[in-house]
């Protein structure tokens, strides 16, 4: 179990972020608190991906042109477009996020959700 | 490579890159979105149809396949149209044509929105062709950021709150959906369906697929809205403004449904489910409390699109009590079931929001109450809506009939009958609340209610009222399909044929 623990400690830190995001997008009464535990839900898997693809030893998958390529100890290339990508994803649903909420702050002039229902229930 | 599968990447890359284009020529007039989006819509139905003639009349029954770049498929990303992608398609590219005939007039208006338009339509095509399971997401994502912003677009300050709703439950259910692939990769080191197919009954650690279907399952529950993960969709459909509602309703959880259909039967396969424990269970429970709670929700609703919208929670429950029914049963006929429900259930609610939202714009009416009279001052539109409803219960000839039909059978088959009796339960509490409708359509007098309606009507539009022909054609041809679809059921069945002796083999 210890054993487990000090070579796998990454994945336990990511599922605790993972933990703390979702935690945060559904306890926190702050619009904004919400959209940034959204954010940190998504960060989280993009690190369980990236630790995923980490290997002991290996180095950056830039290929250089070596003598004897299939010796070269790199982490797989895949995940690590594949965050690329998702933090792209990501970015846009945060702008889209924090432009709703520039709305909603307009119309309402409060960020709390608890607020917001009242102010809702009067209308 | 012949031109049929050119039409592949044409059919996500030209609705994509049209959408860029009412932003760029909005600098030089405001009125070039729709034409834009009418033209790039009609030419994709067209394309849409020319790859389903080549796919259900090509001779070796296989899927017309493209590879992007020309990468091969184990690292590549391939699109792939078979005859389950191909139906789905062509339901995107008709409704999306036919919701246009509305906006022309209804709104809303401006360049920005068609912009959104065409990124959802390509976001949903996307969805549908894609033979990779990352690719899945990152078109889930174009999807949903495009539906948020027509969400948005609604007029009143409500429909701000509902798309955030909105925006915060679907990126989480598809960052669910994201978990769910990484364990996929984990264990398999492929992200293409087909590769994934073959590696996932060979995978070591079963545990690591069994947590990946744990996790795209709920996913793709939320973004199909099954109970108790609905609560972003009523809002979402009420605050959207009536010209988009048709389309989100139709399409954006039809898609999820679809790419969860697709990922049982064809990713994971339904023997490999079938053996994994409690698969079956979870799914089919999540499907049926979907279709209690989703009828119950519907029949206390006062304002008629939100019934319609917790209607949709209950249909969608129907579906994925089908997928349920294919993996506990290897029923070959609750899929044909869930497909004809997908494309069905697609049709009926365009036209049903449709209805609505043509109702709200001239007769000013928008709860169960204010439809009073309906019949008798807008008996064209009234009896539109009253044939859409009818096959929405499952009364035959409609398409709900067929497309129940053929669930409740694979369910009685495979010897379910909880299941099957929750489909016949279902069919009576949706006639509760279509009853309810209809028998304020047709024979509630206004005189009932104590304001004159019809001479003031509530005007949603900057005081326009106008009803264009094509309009009222619009719901008028959506009735028409759906009772044309409902014969059409055992052709359906047919052309499905070559991809369920493909994946039921």
């Amino acid at each position: 179990m210890i054993e487990l623990l000090a070579s796998h400690y990454t994945y336990v830190l990511v599922f605790v972020l993972l933990g703390l995001g979702i935690y945060m997008t559904i306890a926190s009464e702050n619009l904004v608190k919400k959209l940034i535990g959204v954010s940190l839900f998504q960060t989280a898997i993009f690190l369980f991906f990236i630790s995923m693809a980490y290997i002991e030893g290996g180095s950056a998958p830039i290929v250089p042109h070596a003598e004897n390529p299939g010796e070269l100890m790199v982490a797989s290339p895949l995940p690590q477009v594949i965050v690329l990508t998702a933090i792209v994803v990501g970015i846009a649903l945060t702008a889209v996020g924090l432009a709703l909420v520039i709305r909603i702050y307009a119309e309402y002039g409060t960020l709390r959700e608890d607020t917001l229902r009242e102010v809702r229930a009067d209308e | 490579m012949s031109s049929a599968e050119l039409l592949l990447p044409l059919l996500i890359a030209a609705p994509l890159l049209a959408a860029t284009l009412p932003i760029v020529l909005g600098l030089w007039t405001d009125r070039t979105g729709w034409p834009i989006a009418a033209v790039t819509t009609t030419g994709l139905f067209g394309a849409a149809v020319a790859l389903a003639s080549a796919v259900y009349t090509g001779t070796d029954a296989a899927p017309i396949t493209h590879e992007l770049g020309g990468y091969p498929r184990t690292y590549g990303i391939q699109l792939v149209a078979d005859q389950f992608s191909i139906l789905i398609a062509l339901l995107v590219t008709a409704v999306a044509t036919g919701v246009l005939v509305y906006t022309r007039q209804g709104g809303p208006r401006g360049n920005t929105f068609y912009t959104a338009y065409l990124l959802l339509t390509g976001g949903l095509l996307g969805i549908t062709l894609t033979g990779d399971v990352f690719n899945l997401f990152v078109f889930l994502e174009i999807t949903s950021i495009a539906t948020y912003a027509l969400v948005a677009s609604g007029d009143g300050p409500e429909s701000a709150v509902a798309a955030l709703k909105y925006l915060i439950l679907g990126t989480m259910a598809a960052s669910m959906y994201l978990i769910g692939v990484a364990f996929l990769l984990m264990a398999t080191g492929t992200l293409n369906m087909i590769e994934l197919a073959t590696a996932i009954p060979a995978a070591e650690r079963p545990t690591l697929i069994r947590a990946g279907f744990g996790f795209i399952a709920v996913g793709f529950a939320t973004k199909v809205a099954q109970w108790p993960l609905h609560t972003w969709q009523p809002s979402a459909y009420q605050q959207a403004p009536d010209g988009v509602t048709p389309l989100i309703a139709a399409l954006v959880s039809t898609a999820s449904a679809y790419a969860f259909g697709r990922l049982i039967v064809t990713v994971f396969g339904v023997d490999y489910l079938t053996t994994m424990p409690n698969a079956a269970t979870i799914v089919l429970t999540i499907g049926c409390v979907s279709v209690l709670a989703g009828t119950a929700l519907a029949v206390i609703q006062t304002e008629v699109k939100r019934m319609l919208a917790y209607s949709s929670v209950s249909q969608f429950g129907l579906v994925i009590a089908a997928y349920g029914v294919v993996i506990a049963g290897s029923s070959e006929t609750a899929f044909i079931g869930a497909a004809i429900h997908l494309i069905g259930h697609g049709l009926l609610k365009a036209g049903l929001f449709l209805g609505a939202a043509l109702v709200a714009r001239s007769y000013g009416a928008r709860t169960v109450d204010e439809y009073a009279g309906l019949a008798k001052a807008r008996p064209v539109v009234a009896g539109a809506m009253a044939v859409l409803l009818l096959s929405l219960v499952g009364v035959p000839p409609g398409v709900g009939f067929v497309g129940k039909w053929y669930i409740a059978l694979g369910a009685v088959q495979s010897e379910l009958w909880p299941v099957a009796a929750v489909i016949f339960l279902s069919t009576m509490l949706t006639l509760a609340y279509a009853a309810r409708l209809l028998e304020k359509m047709y024979f509630t007098p206004p005189a009932a209610l104590d304001w004159p309606r019809t001479t003031e009507p509530v005007a949603t539009d900057g005081g326009d009222t106008t009803v264009s022909i094509g309009m009222l054609a619009i719901v008028v041809i959506a009735a028409v399909g759906a009772v044309a679809l409902g014969f059409a059921g055992g052709t359906i069945a047919g052309l499905l044929e070559p991809f369920l002796m493909e994946v039921f083999n």
